[in-house]
């Protein structure tokens, strides 16, 4: 199976790819790119585990990949969520949040 | 729609792999071409930029070999790859694929020719009968005795009016008639059977109709019969119109009224019958009289079908109510009398008794070969992994992952299993109905049949051993190749050592286990087959070589007793006359037959027996000078002679058995006894002799003179140096002289005779040295593809040997004693295993030991020379291994 990166929790990097692809369809590149601007440059995203990644959620019907042209003219596949990858997307979000909150809990306790 | 869309075409993507491919390498390659353009945005040279792009991105192949296992359909799509290729590396090594499927085959095939023996012997026994499930054989009991008897027509009347959880009963009697074809008679068989047989067996016929409920009963009122389909394209030519047209039967003109389908055989396993007639017309067929109305004769046979959802034990309690109750309405005829249901297999008057433990000591033995057979292809798929771990440890440095070369070995042990599968049924279907090839008892005129089911439930079983085998034989390899140490691996070939290494500890168990259960089958074949021996060149107690027996059925053609008892006197007088013909008499019943002794109470004068037990004893009713011809000699007193007759006083000959029995110390001859309310003198004693086989434990017996006890139906035993053949000429041509409307029975040496009633025997012998051939020949070729791997292996130590001065000698000794260790801890168990087995025998062995010294011998020693040959050519092939080139890495 893919290997994650350090930086990224585990399991994490398909909700992020899922976030980038919210509002606009990009390319894998601009994925990545888009998750390190979003993260202010804290989440780095490995290229050897972002396709990987990006070929599960194809298969799990979350995305939906065709090809198009970038801006400056190149062709490339570009990724777009699918309406079962909103609702994926939703639940991972409010799954996440609950983890996080009791995670800060735990470590905020005296 | 568009769900369906997407899983089209992932499924299109699966076989469409190299666009799928294509697609993803062109976009790492578009994806690797804007980093490139960025950094040269950023201000650096484009060579460097690309290549820091590459950096970047990092592997190409590892990143689309680890996209490629995100898909869902990865293991279809792996799966049909190890397929293909699975598929090619058979091809490649064609010697390899051919040995392991013939041995799966063989292995599979086998096991499932025997299930369906067994499906279609013992548990469905009658093709085109619905609902077998729900059948039972239905007999009866006497209380304080073991022996099962038939049903009353009373009784079973009574019991299909009374009872509640059966669907219905049905009732079937086995007799013979005489069709006489030409100048020769044959003899056909028939049932008597309840009017409702056809319609409770769901057997609709193919012409004609079944029988009505009234032609049941009405004493000979219904002379209508329903022929088998074999008896009408044989006899009748396969006649469209045959339908009302009549046949004699038992001298009683009969209406044809239906032909049964092609499939269906009656309910006698082992016999085909020709003709069924109903039970009104029991008289015509049965010599002993009158019986519908006798509650007290107890002469049929009889079948249940329980109701959905009702246990054997439900029904049973309910029959021994029923039992009871006719027990208080009719106790003159019913005190102690019970029914008794059992499962088809188990019905106990017929064949089956006989076939069911050959056929289960079969299907141990089929189970046995398949084990060899799939420890030989787990030893050939062992041998070639290792051959390949090159080839593997390959893979496995590129990247492969374990489970996945596990998956992809499995899938090779898996086709290879569905070849063998697929040839294994065809094996089987071809030998579904051989039971008949190899059993050797052909009584005249009486077709066996033993037929073999091939259904979909001896299908599933046959795939699921075929599976169950694929799991045991391409795992075990399948694993052991995943813990390939790969830097030791590739390092070199050729270092293992002769004697002793962990991985070949499994190779040489697989071969033990092989030697051990060939060992075993080898063994029992040998036991089966000195038994067979013992018992051929055992001495019945009577002649078997120049002794010729065969019959007039006078029965059938409607003689009566005056009219027979002058037709033999002809006879005899005549066949005496014949050239080469020593003498001539007659016999109620030959020796080794299926006829029944007369059986009667016996009062012997002088003798006080034990504690009010009841006696009784069988008797044979013989001509004058029987002893003489048939060759059991008189110890002392005389035989009969033609003055014991009607008029003259009653005498009988009792054997040395029932003298010593009764009249211990005295002198027998002058005794007298009772039989049937008549005193008779005992005129002689004739020596002990075999009655129905020769596994029967000797038994008080006695003979009366034929002329005293008159039966129409009488066997005619000839002594001659003549040929049967020659002698069944001569028969027919004389019989036919005294009335041109008889034939006589193909007259056979009494040795056929005899024969014939070994067949169980002969039967176990034919289907183990089958199987234990088949079993030596795969554990031979299993020690031959251990021996050439483990020399194949160690060609660096034999190198080292020969470069420090071992000669071929020492080579082949080592080479040799190696596989011959193998084979004797092998046998050694086997050894053991077959001492425990051999036991469970006991039946099928005749004055034989479970443990004969010289079964076990020759198995030892058959099994030695096997693994000789077998560790011989690898062993030479050591010898000639060149240290130079061994030596070299």
């Amino acid at each position: 199976m893919a290997k994650e990166k350090p930086d990224l929790v585990y399991g994490t990097l398909d909700m992020l790819i899922l976030k980038a692809l919210q509002h606009d369809a990009r390319h894998g590149l601009a994925i990545a790119d888009r998750i390190q601007q979003m993260s202010k440059d804290i989440l780095r995203v490995e290229q050897g585990s972002l396709y990987p990644a990006l070929y599960r959620l194809e298969a799990q019907g979350w995305i939906k990949a065709e090809w198009g042209l970038s801006d400056n003219n190149r062709k490339a596949r570009y990724y777009k969520l699918t309406a079962a990858g909103r609702k994926q997307l939703a639940s991972e979000q409010e799954h996440w949040s609950r983890i996080t909150k009791g995670i800060d809990l735990v470590l905020s306790g005296a | 729609m568009p769900r369906l869309r997407a899983w089209f075409s992932r499924l299109v993507g699966l076989f469409s792999k190299n666009r799928y491919n294509a697609e993803m390498a062109e976009e790492m390659r578009q994806h690797v071409d804007l980093l490139t353009e960025r950094k040269i945005a950023d201000g650096m040279s484009p060579t460097d930029a690309r290549n820091a792009a590459l950096r970047e991105f990092g592997g190409v192949e590892q990143i689309k070999e680890a996209a490629r296992e995100q898909r869902i359909w990865r293991w279809a799509d792996e799966f049909v790859q190890d397929v293909r290729f699975g598929a090619r590396m058979l091809w490649r090594s064609p010697g390899f694929s051919i040995l392991a499927i013939l041995c799966l085959t063989l292995g599979i095939g086998t096991s499932a020719a025997v299930m369906s023996w067994i499906e279609g012997i013992l548990i469905r026994p009658y093709p085109l009968v619905a609902h077998q499930d729900r059948m039972v054989a239905l007999f009866g009991t006497k209380q304080g005795t073991t022996e099962k008897e038939g049903l009353s027509y009373p009784d079973f009347r009574d019991l299909q009016k009374n009872s509640t959880l059966f669907e219905s009963f049905i009732v079937d009697r086995i007799m013979g008639t005489t069709l006489s074809i030409g100048d020769r008679a044959e003899r056909a068989s028939g049932g008597i059977v309840s009017a409702n047989y056809f319609d409770v067996l769901g057997v609709r016929p193919m012409l004609g109709r079944g029988f009505r409920p009234e032609e049941g009963e009405g004493r000979n009122a219904h002379p209508v019969t329903v022929i088998s389909y074999l008896t009408w394209r044989d006899r009748y030519k396969g006649d469209p119109d045959i339908v009302g047209k009549t046949q004699f039967l038992n001298g009683v003109q009969h209406t044809i009224i239906g032909v049964t389908p092609e499939k269906f055989h009656g309910t006698f396993i082992g016999y085909s019958f020709n003709f069924w007639v109903p039970t009104s017309m029991q008289e015509t067929f049965d010599s002993t009289g009158y019986k519908l109305e006798d509650r007290g004769a107890r002469w049929i046979e009889g079948y249940a079908f329980l109701k959905p959802g009702v246990t054997r034990q439900q029904a049973q309690a309910e029959l021994n109510t029923i039992a009871q109750r006719l027990e208080n309405d009719f106790p003159e005829t019913n005190r102690g009398h019970r029914f008794e249901i059992l499962p088809l297999s188990k019905t106990p008057f017929n064949a089956v008794a006989n076939l069911s433990s050959t056929l289960g000591i079969t299907a141990a033995v089929a189970f046995f070969v398949l084990l060899i057979a799939c420890a030989n292809v787990s030893n050939l798929l062992l041998a070639r992994s290792l051959l390949r771990r090159h080839e593997m440890t390959m893979r496995l440095a590129l990247g492969a992952g374990r489970r996945r070369l596990i998956k992809q070995l499995f899938t090779e042990g898996l086709l290879l299993s569905l070849i063998a599968a697929a040839g294994g049924i065809v094996v089987a279907y071809w030998c579904r109905n051989a039971l008949v090839l190899v059993a050797p008892a052909r009584t005249p005129g009486i077709t066996i049949d033993y037929p073999g089911h091939l259904d979909w439930r001896v299908l599933a079983l046959s795939v699921v051993v075929c599976i169950g085998s694929t799991m045991l034989f391409a795992l075990v390899p399948a694993i052991q190749a995943s813990h390939v140490d790969l830097s030791g691996a590739l390092k070199s070939e050729g270092s293992g050592m002769i004697g002793g290494s962990g991985r070949s500890r499994l190779r040489s168990v697989l071969v033990f286990v092989q030697v051990a259960l060939s060992f075993v089958l080898i063994a029992g074949t040998g036991l089966v087959l000195r038994s067979l021996v013992r018992m051929q060149n055992a001495d019945p107690g009577f002649s078997t070589r120049s002794v010729v027996v065969s019959s007039v059925d006078l029965f059938s053609a409607g003689y009566k007793p005056d009219r027979a008892k002058i037709f033999y006197e002809q006879l005899l007088e005549r066949i005496r006359a014949l050239p080469g013909v020593q003498s001539a008499t007659l016999a109620r019943l030959r020796p080794f037959s299926y006829g029944v002794y007369s059986s009667a109470p016996l009062e012997i004068e002088g003798y006080q027996p034990p504690r009010n037990e009841q006696l009784a004893g069988d008797y044979n009713e013989v001509g004058e000078g029987y002893f003489a011809t048939i060759g059991i000699p008189i110890v002392t007193g005389r035989e009969f002679a033609r003055t014991d007759d009607e008029n003259a006083p009653p005498v009988a000959v009792v054997n040395e058995m029932m003298a010593t029995k009764y009249w211990p110390g005295k002198e027998p001859v002058g005794q007298r006894l009772k039989v049937k309310d008549k005193w008779m003198e005992v005129v002689g004693v004739a020596k002990n002799a075999n009655y129905r086989t020769k596994l029967e434990q000797s038994t008080p017996f006695f003979y009366v003179p034929v002329r005293q006890n008159f039966f129409v139906q009488d066997n005619i035993i000839i002594r001659t140096e003549q040929s049967a053949a020659a002698i069944s000429n001569a028969l027919a041509r004389e019989v036919h002289a005294l009335d041109a409307n008889l034939a006589p029975l193909d007259a056979i040496s009494l040795q056929e005779q005899v024969d014939v009633m070994s067949y169980t025997q002969r039967l176990a012998v034919a289907l183990l040295a089958i199987f234990g051939g088949m079993a030596l020949f795969l554990a031979a070729i299993g020690l031959y593809a251990v021996m050439s791997y483990l020399v194949s292996q160690s060609t660096r130590e034999l190198g080292m040997r020969v470069a420090l001065g071992a000669g071929a000698r020492d080579i082949l000794q080592l080479v040799l004693s190696r596989g011959l260790r193998l084979t004797i801890a092998g046998i050694a168990i086997g050894g053991i295993t077959a001492l425990l087995l051999t036991r469970l025998m006991g039946n099928l062995l005749y004055k034989v030991s479970p443990r004969d010294p010289i079964a076990f011998g020759l198995a030892l020693i058959i099994l030695l020379a096997v693994a000789l040959l077998a560790c011989f050519l690898p062993a030479r092939r050591a010898t000639r291994v060149d240290p130079v080139q061994a030596l070299r890495v």
